[in-house]
């Protein structure tokens, strides 16, 4: 089968005064019907500026996108908002997607209206429908956004992307602003959307537990570059690329580990707006030799459907995920 | 005798739609040279509790009802501006979560490190400004004298939480109090700037309060942790212990609903409904309502931390009479995962 959405050979730049940003540098990707597909990377890699491109609200600078057979770049805008129902994104801060000045009826009700999901005389009881299936009371339809908690919030944000029945969720940072126990709640909330809708799940988070805990397979973004793909076990625990086995790494545990070990990245990642010749990571990776910094490493597959962008993969040794 | 002694500190605000009770009866101490970690969700009084003590929190709304915080001596609850002024950023000094918040962007780098030398030591520029090359080194800015002449947003967030780190530590303090310093990087900067706090600790035999949300943090940094809810500490303890062995249910429910508690795609185990606001006064636990090991008595009973082990300390009435963790609730938990 056809994956739904394809991305492929991405490239995103911003001019800037200063020269141009290099947001994302050929990025290649797919995601399947009810898959989730795991981004993960640190600030400033791109990842953000990728899910953005792929609904459109970014303009992509090159590279193609797919979704469910069709090119989305230069479609006529009204082929293009006849296809937005279905490729929906939610977005970090709750509270800046919603409309302080709507009540949570509206909010909902909006979108049905616009899109004629719905008839009109039934758009209140799928309003209700909406508030029941992310777990909020009817009775607080008639309130604003201000009067409710950030977990809630990020409730209605996705009773909101659901109301047009998408067949894809892009979810960008879902749950970094919410304490651990209401992060449980919303995460729970997405895997069983996911699981009962069948619902397609690009999910970008910079925490390893939370993308480790809802993926089926994992990508890992450094500057631009996906530098390591492939079923989420198998980039967990045996990651390949000396990135990923440093980010790993670098997540605090619960249980201390007997053998100490003060092996850490040093440095910050490179600026995208001069990103270094070669391969990103190099001028940080403990492995990297002299042609490391001449050419960029493509990501080729070292079997089970695992992608490694790093020549010297084998050099490095397996070191997963411990918690 | 511990550096900092706190009893039954209560602070208040007095809004308009209530008192809230932010820090609702809180007591710890601090050893010389020992990190004490205080772990919550947000709300819970963590840092609120950390700037009463301090003379930090804005008052109105905020009040001080009742306690004492003596260090070394003095009760930091009742003394004067001025020596209070003696002892905030010399003594006693803090890094907060926003690095960017914290620098004033129209200030030198270097200037802003050595300004708490420059007001509470006699000292020339010339020494002020080798003690802020060199500490700035230790904490791995390379060409540290260069990056003394930049401003603030010509830093990464990492570099701006080292300067931060150093602007608190350039005075020699004995205590500092780190709310959230690493919340807002990386986890390899975080990795980096906390093995710095470590080591910077151990050579200036350093007393640090860490506040932070992450337990995962809280376990690699601290001997003895605090667990707080709803302005109150509900428990305490060696640090291994509370996260491996919880004996208040909010602390457990916590460690349950992290995802590397669970097997990939497993449902996560969240608490239910959300803090109180701390305007309605409760009866009994705070955490009551939630709970799923309440009995009618806790919504009624009034609790206090009570000692139930040797340096573990719990609030939870059933923990204190050996009901819980029974035998029902299972003995899975996060730290075993």
């Amino acid at each position: 089968m056809p994956p739904l959405l394809e991305v492929d050979n991405l490239h995103v730049q911003f001019p800037v005064r200063q020269g141009m940003v290099h947001a994302v540098s050929g990025v290649s990707l797919t995601v399947h019907n009810g898959e989730t597909l795991g981004l993960v990377g640190e600030s400033g890699c791109g990842k953000s500026t990728l899910a953005r491109s792929i609904v459109q609200l970014v303009p992509p600078t090159a590279g193609e996108i797919h979704f469910d057979g069709q090119t989305l770049q230069g479609l006529a805008p009204a082929t293009l908002r006849k296809l937005r129902p279905r490729l929906q994104m939610i977005f970090q801060d709750p509270y800046a997607s919603l409309n302080p000045r709507k009540t949570v009826f509206d909010a909902l009700a909006e979108p049905l209206r616009v899109h004629a999901i719905v008839p009109r005389p039934e758009i209140p009881a799928e309003v209700g429908k909406l508030m029941d299936q992310v777990g909020l009371a009817r009775h607080f339809s008639r309130k604003f956004p201000h009067e409710f908690s950030g977990g809630q919030r990020q409730r209605i944000a996705i009773a909101r992307a659901l109301a047009l029945r998408p067949q894809m969720l892009i979810a960008d940072e879902p749950v970094s602003a919410l304490d651990i126990s209401v992060q449980a709640q919303i995460l729970n909330l997405l895997a069983q959307l996911a699981r009962e809708k069948g619902l397609a799940m690009l999910l970008i988070s910079h925490d390893l537990s939370v993308v480790k805990h809802m993926s089926n397979r994992i990508a890992v973004m450094y500057l631009g570059r996906i530098v390591e793909l492939g079923p989420a076990t198998s980039v967990m625990q045996t990651p390949r690329h000396p990135y990923t086995q440093a980010l790993l790494r670098a997540v605090p545990r619960l249980t201390p580990t007997t053998t100490a070990e003060e092996t850490f990245l040093g440095g910050d990642p490179p600026s995208p707006l001069h990103p270094p010749a070669g391969c990103p990571f190099h001028p940080r990776c403990p492995i990297a030799m002299e042609d490391c910094r001449a050419e960029s490493p493509a990501l080729l597959s070292i079997g089970n459907e695992h992608e490694v962008a790093c020549p010297r993969w084998e050099k490095s040794p397996a070191d997963g995920f411990r918690h | 005798m511990p550096l900092l002694e706190v009893e039954d500190l209560r602070a208040y605000f007095h809004t308009r739609h209530g008192v809230v009770r932010a820090v609702d009866g809180v007591s710890f101490h601090l050893e010389a040279g020992e990190t004490l970690g205080i772990a919550g969700e947000s709300g819970c009084g963590k840092s609120v509790s950390q700037y009463a003590m301090l003379g930090l929190m804005p008052t109105p709304p905020g009040r001080i009802e009742s306690g004492t915080a003596h260090f070394e001596g003095i009760d930091l609850l009742q003394c004067d501006a001025r020596t209070m002024r003696k002892i905030r950023g010399k003594r006693i000094s803090m890094v907060f979560q926003d690095p960017m918040t914290a620098l004033n962007p129209y200030m030198r780098v270097g200037t802003q490190i050595m300004e708490p030398l420059l007001l509470h030591e006699r000292c020339t520029r010339a020494e002020a400004q080798s003690r802020a090359t060199t500490l700035l080194e230790t904490l791995g800015i390379q060409d540290a004298e260069a990056r003394m002449a930049m401003y603030p947003h010509e830093f990464s967030g990492g570099m701006r939480q080292r300067v931060l780190i150093a602007m608190a530590l350039i005075t020699k303090p004995q205590m500092l109090i780190a709310d959230e310093p690493t919340t807002a990087l990386d986890v390899t900067v975080q990795a980096q700037i906390l093995a710095h706090l470590r080591n910077l600790q151990q050579a200036m035999n350093l007393s640090v309060i860490l506040i932070t949300h992450d337990l995962g943090v809280l376990s690699g940094m601290c001997r003895r942790i605090l667990v707080m809810y709803a302005g109150r500490i509900v428990e305490s303890g060696d640090t291994q212990t509370v996260l491996q062995a919880p004996r208040h249910p909010y602390t457990r429910a916590l460690l349950a609903a992290l995802p590397a508690a669970h097997r990939p795609g497993e449902p996560l185990a969240s608490i239910l409904g959300q803090p109180p606001d701390c305007i309605a006064p409760f009866a009994g636990c705070a955490f009551a309502p939630r709970c799923s090991a309440a009995r009618p008595t806790c919504h009624t009973t009034a609790c206090r931390l009570e000692t139930i082990a040797p340096g573990h300390a719990t609030a939870c009435l059933r923990a204190q009479a050996g009901e819980w963790p029974g035998s029902e609730e299972g003995v899975r938990h996060a730290a075993s995962a």
